[in-house]
């Protein structure tokens, strides 16, 4: 993938000398699953230019405000206006003893990003990040990374993934993708984005209906249903080959979805003439039949471990949402509240399940704990809210709105149902989205 | 059928000819038989003629209405769709009667094969609504083969929520978008 190259292209992650080691076994700064998460002020202060020449200071610019658009975005950081700040690091120095933390405590930072830019020849430029904690005057991160000033927003985003695991645990959004719907002159097409809307890329051109897509855990394949041979399919495609499979059975073939870690799919079928959700190869060849019972049973998702899935099924009457496990067969029924629950979403850690709710012609997201199994809505009274899918850490749900005009667009939120907003600027409608497993958490950066 | 035009036509001409024959004896009385004679034939000619044309005419409108009627039997039968309950699959008594009226047809028609086509309203998730526009397409289908008509000439296919009728967000909307819709091949 194009990831892994530009990974191969740096000579990043130098630690700078004497530095301290992140990470205190299980002890983070932020917890992001509290809903009362109260948001940490960042100060991203301009860039030194280490030799002092103006494209030092153009490409420094650049990549503040790409640092700060990405700080931004997390639900758990806020950058403050630069307005505020007493000092320049880009002229007092960037290195932790050149701080006066007090410049910094007193005006509310929490945190500070110092960062150091030296273009080494035309082209190709050398940053120096550090992530300092202002009330105890300690270095949480700090690295090196060389690029092409093409390479930037990688650059950045790299360092991100780096606050986000010292201050979270994890690594966070940063180095993810989200594949979604859109209509392109009326027919959908599958896309894929960045995990903030931008770079986006269609993958599709089937120029029918295309939909649910699903990205395998590795990132390197996406399953989505279309229509391009005149019914409802499965597709498994290879993103970066030109190879795939499709599931092609008699009946309809439809929602895919991957089993982490492996190559192996579920989704619902039709061929015995009523609707199953079954295991697949990543051939497409039924491996198992994993539910049995007369009428609608769709939409798997499989549980973080694998073992599990979570599925929409009408067997109650109504459709709602049960856990089956894979191996035993043992199915428990998880909603109960409301006549119509569907299109589950397991969460990363394994204890949560969003959903979508309809009462009263409302459409709207909810999230439940598996534990407890109590219901709590996260949209309300903003159009019809569908499709939730979480973000590999955890943090925060993509799900589609009509809430602007009543065309549907993807939006993001909080996991908590904070700051929900329009990820997507583009023309037609978007729906659908699956947001990829971090490539960070992947490969370990 | 050719045949029974060209029959037609011919009966036509020949009892046009009669009654035209009757009423030139009538004129002879009153006028110069020589030119009555010439006039009359001239008429008998004319008059052939137009009968011929009217009984074209005639016969080209009832095939005309024939196939109008075949052609509004099929447009009705595409036409009509089988209206379905919020979230249900099950045929309603409405349901039934119409599926009886396509029974009809498709009897008539013994060479159509059509698609079932199965839709839902935009209320539920684009993956459920797959699943419901199935159920529906196959309850009308198995429907269809309960009354005679041969399960081979049918095949079926969901939309889901994919192509609405209507795109309003009314109970009338929504009711219109619950439908099985036959497409004849």
């Amino acid at each position: 993938m194009m990831k892994k190259n530009i990974l191969q292209g740096f000579y990043c992650v130098l630690f700078l000398g004497c530095f301290w080691i992140p990470v205190c076994h299980g002890v983070t700064y932020i917890n992001i699953s509290n809903p009362l998460l109260k948001k940490s002020p960042i100060a991203v202060p301009d860039f030194k230019a280490l030799s002092g020449s103006a494209e030092e200071v153009k490409d420094g610019k650049t990549a503040v405000q790409i640092l700060t658009e990405a700080l931004n975005f997390t639900g758990y950081l806020k950058t403050m206006d630069p307005v505020a700040f007493l000092t320049s690091p880009a002229k007092s120095g960037i290195q932790l003893s050149e701080i006066n933390f007090r410049d910094w405590t007193g005006i509310g930072a929490e945190l500070l990003i110092t960062g150091g830019v030296l273009v080494e020849s035309p082209g190709n430029v050398k940053f120096e990040l550090r992530l300092m904690d202002t009330f105890n005057s300690k270095l949480l991160v700090g690295k090196v990374y060389t690029g092409t000033e093409s390479q930037i927003r990688k650059m950045m985003l790299m360092f991100c993934s780096e606050i986000s695991f010292v201050l979270t645990g994890k690594y966070g959004v940063f180095n993810t993708e989200l594949a979604f719907v859109s209509t392109v002159d009326g027919n959908k097409e599958i896309f894929t984005c960045d995990f903030d809307g931008q770079n986006i890329k269609q993958i599709t051109s089937h120029k029918t209906i295309s939909l649910s897509p699903s990205w395998s855990s590795d990132g390197k394949w996406l399953a989505y249903v279309s229509y391009a041979k005149g019914k409802p399919d499965i597709y498994i495609k290879n993103l970066q080959e030109n190879r795939g499979a499709i599931v092609n059975f008699k009946g309809m073939n439809i929602s895919p979805d991957w089993m982490p870690g492996q190559l192996k799919l579920a989704g619902a079928l039709s061929f015995s003439g009523d609707q199953e959700i079954y295991l697949l190869t990543i051939n497409g060849e039924v491996i198992k039949r994993i539910t049995d019972s007369l009428g609608i049973d769709v939409s798997p998702k499989f549980s973080p471990d694998g073992l599990k899935i979570a599925f929409t099924s009408k067997r109650a009457g109504t459709p709602q949402i049960f856990i089956q496990d894979i191996d035993s067969g043992s199915v428990k029924r998880l909603t109960f509240s409301g006549l119509n629950n569907t299109s589950p979403a397991w969460s990363p850690d394994g204890r949560k399940i969003a959903y979508v709710g309809i009462e009263k012609n409302q459409i709207d997201i909810f999230v439940m704990s598996i534990d407890s199994g109590v219901p709590v809505q996260l949209t309300a009274d903003s159009g019809d809210n569908e499709d939730p899918a979480w973000s590999p850490d955890g943090s925060m749900l993509a799900f589609t709105s009509t809430r602007e005009g009543g065309v549907p667009r993807i939006f993001v939120m909080n996991a908590s149902g904070t700051d929900q907003r329009r990820l997507l600027n583009m023309s037609g409608k978007q729906t659908q989205p699956d947001w990829s497993i971090s490539d960070s958490t992947r490969e370990g950066m | 059928m050719k045949r029974k035009i060209w029959f037609n036509v011919l009966m036509a001409v020949l009892v046009a000819g009669l009654f035209f024959t009757v009423s030139c004896a009538k004129k002879a009385v009153v006028s110069d038989a020589g030119t009555v004679k010439q006039a009359a034939t001239t008429t008998d000619d004319a008059a052939a003629k137009a009968a011929a044309d009217a009984a074209r005419a005639a016969a080209e409108k009832a095939e005309k209405e024939k196939a109008a009627k075949i052609a509004a039997a099929r447009k009705q039968f595409e036409n009509e769709d089988v209206h379905f309950d919020y979230d249900s699959s099950e045929l309603t008594a409405a349901a039934k009667t119409l599926l009886k009226a396509k029974a009809a047809w498709l009897t008539e028609n013994v060479s159509a094969a059509v698609t079932v086509e199965g839709h839902c309203d935009e209320r539920g998730t684009t993956e459920y609504n797959l699943a419901l526009g199935e159920r529906r397409s196959t309850a009308v289908k198995a429907y269809l083969v309960d009354m005679g008509i041969a399960a081979a000439r049918m095949n079926t296919i969901s939309f889901g929520e994919e192509k609405p009728l209507d795109t309003g967000k009314t109970e009338l909307a929504y009711t219109m978008n619950r439908r099985a819709h036959f497409a004849v091949k």
